[in-house]
């Protein structure tokens, strides 16, 4: 083992750098760099010179503006309707629940994770069918009636989506956070509101960056559920589809809103030390 | 332990809300494949297993599971070793770099499917000439699966130490022997662990997949997501999305007993 660790190292860094390094950078790179060119209208295929045409496109024309501010809201709104449902069940499952209930607790939350992408936003739309989906047939008589497809469903499709990637490592956070630091919260006076505020809230904070980090991201470049569920709404990742097959540079620029928010994210989350906590 | 009995209970009613929220949807799919109306009406009048007797009997369906499977299972087989591979490096050895691959490893996942896939989309059709397929597949799979071998091999290489390995070594093994009798043993329910959940990831992939599978293959969500908005095929959708929600219970069953090195099976 210690003979030739350098011979090892490189045998064992081989072959997933090739892959990962590249496989997928250079084909991440190859794309991002086809942003720069443009495509001959006429011919439809790459023109190789240097430009800024798309960018400049993009920046100016108001409806990709829109379509980026709706994706960004929207993932926004997701990741903090995410951490409002997640906080309460987290802190029912790691500080309330019997401890001999919490493994089920735990793999009734991590089930639906399993369960197909697409059979999970096929079910909201049975569920969201105006006048016949399910909504309708069981909070009708309540008074609540489907939103229909459209901004509202596609949050509500999301959020469905990507709530058990935010309760987990909530979850994961409260059960390291020992009793005796809300015991001593309350010895010294402070009430359930305030000791979650001050001692709670704070230490969960990098698990809920954790979290957030896989229901912004993945709502980011969403385009599935827009097409299942957002009724004829457009997000990001529907303007990058469209674009793939008829003007492969312009989908390439696109492409690059989302993946420098997230670069920018994961660089931020890498320094709050909450990639160590997936 | 001093959370008063007011919240305890609305902590508890929030739970029961956010586990109807969770599996209201799901109990629906699984209802509607048993519905006989042959259009969607919610609540369904009358029930029948005819759909799924069809549903088996489907050649699209059952070639769409063939694919699925075999990709996932090549996948899967990629995944593992160059997961093992990489989380031996990083939990092994000092280089430079190595707190990079914490972030190379999940960029994959990270990154939305959309730009993945049509990055190496065209890569493979445009850059190398190659023709979509099984292959291309296998390779867009494999790239995001990697992170969930590695982060389950590589919490499980942590837990264990070298110690074994040293005292291995000093008591006159090679290091093929090492690996054989001792590291590969203790390793093994980890790495099981992580290519089940690897599996499950590549067998639920619908983004990457279409932009890296050509026309003439459909895997099971593909198929699923092609047949979505045809009426007549309903039904028979029906059947599938119910049996993908009733599947969804292996891995988790078989995680949770394999490995104890993280709550979440290490999806996350």
């Amino acid at each position: 083992m210690h003979k030739h660790p350098r011979a090892r190292l490189g045998a064992l860094l081989f072959a997933p750098g090739l892959w990962l390094v590249v496989a997928y950078l250079g084909a991440l790179a190859a794309l991002l760099v086809t942003a720069f060119f443009t495509i001959d209208s006429f011919t439809g295929n790459v023109l190789y010179r240097f430009n800024l045409d798309n960018f400049h496109d993009m920046l100016t024309d108001a409806a990709y503006k829109n379509v980026f501010l709706r994706t960004l809201g929207i993932a926004v709104a997701v990741t903090v309707i995410c951490t409002v449902i997640a906080i309460p069940m987290a802190l029912f499952m790691a500080k309330v629940a019997h401890p001999k209930y919490r493994k089920i607790l735990v793999a009734l939350v991590l089930t639906p994770l399993w369960a197909s992408y697409l059979v999970k936003i096929y079910a909201w739309r049975t569920m969201l069918e105006p006048g016949s989906g399910v909504i309708d047939w069981l909070l009708g008589p309540i008074g609540i009636h489907s939103p229909g497809f459209g901004g509202s469903a596609i949050i509500l499709g999301l959020s469905y989506l990507w709530l058990p990637y935010m309760i987990l490592p909530i979850y994961a956070g409260l059960d390291r956070l020992p009793n005796n630091l809300l015991d001593a919260s309350s010895d010294l006076g402070a009430g359930n509101f305030h000791t979650f505020r001050r001692i709670v809230l704070p230490l969960i904070f990098p698990s809920i960056v954790a979290g957030s980090l896989f229901t912004f991201s993945l709502s980011l470049g969403d385009y599935i559920t827009a097409q299942i569920i957002g009724g004829k709404l457009q997000l990001l990742g529907n303007v990058v589809y469209q674009n793939f097959s008829i003007n492969l540079p312009f989908a390439a620029t696109i492409s690059f809103i989302p993946v420098s928010i997230m670069a920018l994210y994961l660089w931020m989350v890498r320094r709050t030390g909450a990639l160590a906590d997936l | 332990m001093t959370i008063s009995r007011g919240a305890r209970y609305i902590l508890a009613s929030l739970m029961g809300v956010g586990l109807a929220f969770i599996y209201i949807p799901l109990s629906v799919v699984v209802i509607n494949s048993f519905n006989s109306s042959k259009t969607f009406s919610w609540p369904p009048t009358q029930f029948t297993t005819q759909w799924w007797v069809k549903a088996a009997a489907n050649e699209g369906v059952r070639s769409a599971l063939r694919w699925s499977l075999l990709a996932g299972a090549l996948a899967t087989a990629v995944a593992l070793v160059l997961g093992t591979a990489l989380a031996f490096a990083v939990a092994r050895y000092t280089f430079f770099g190595r707190d990079l691959i914490s972030l190379l490893v999940v960029l994959p996942i990270s990154l939305p499917g959309v730009v993945t896939g049509i990055a190496l989309n065209s890569a493979f059709t445009k850059g190398l000439g190659m023709s979509t397929g099984l292959l291309t597949i296998v390779i867009g799979h494999a790239t995001f699966c990697i992170v969930i071998v590695y982060n389950n091999a590589f919490a499980r290489l942590k837990r264990m130490g070298s110690s074994l390995q040293e005292a291995s070594m000093d008591l006159g093994a090679n290091g093929i022997t090492t690996f054989r009798l001792v590291t590969l043993p203790n390793l093994l329910s980890a790495l099981v662990a992580g290519g089940l959940l690897a599996f499950g990831l590549s067998f639920d992939e619908i983004v990457v997949t279409t932009f890296t599978a050509g026309p003439g293959i459909q895997t099971l969500p593909v198929w699923i997501y092609n047949n979505l908005f045809r009426p007549n095929q309903a039904p028979i959708v029906n059947v599938v999305a119910a049996v993908l929600v009733l599947l969804s219970i292996v891995p988790i069953y078989l995680s949770q007993r394999l490995s104890q090195d993280s709550a979440t099976g290490g999806r996350i």
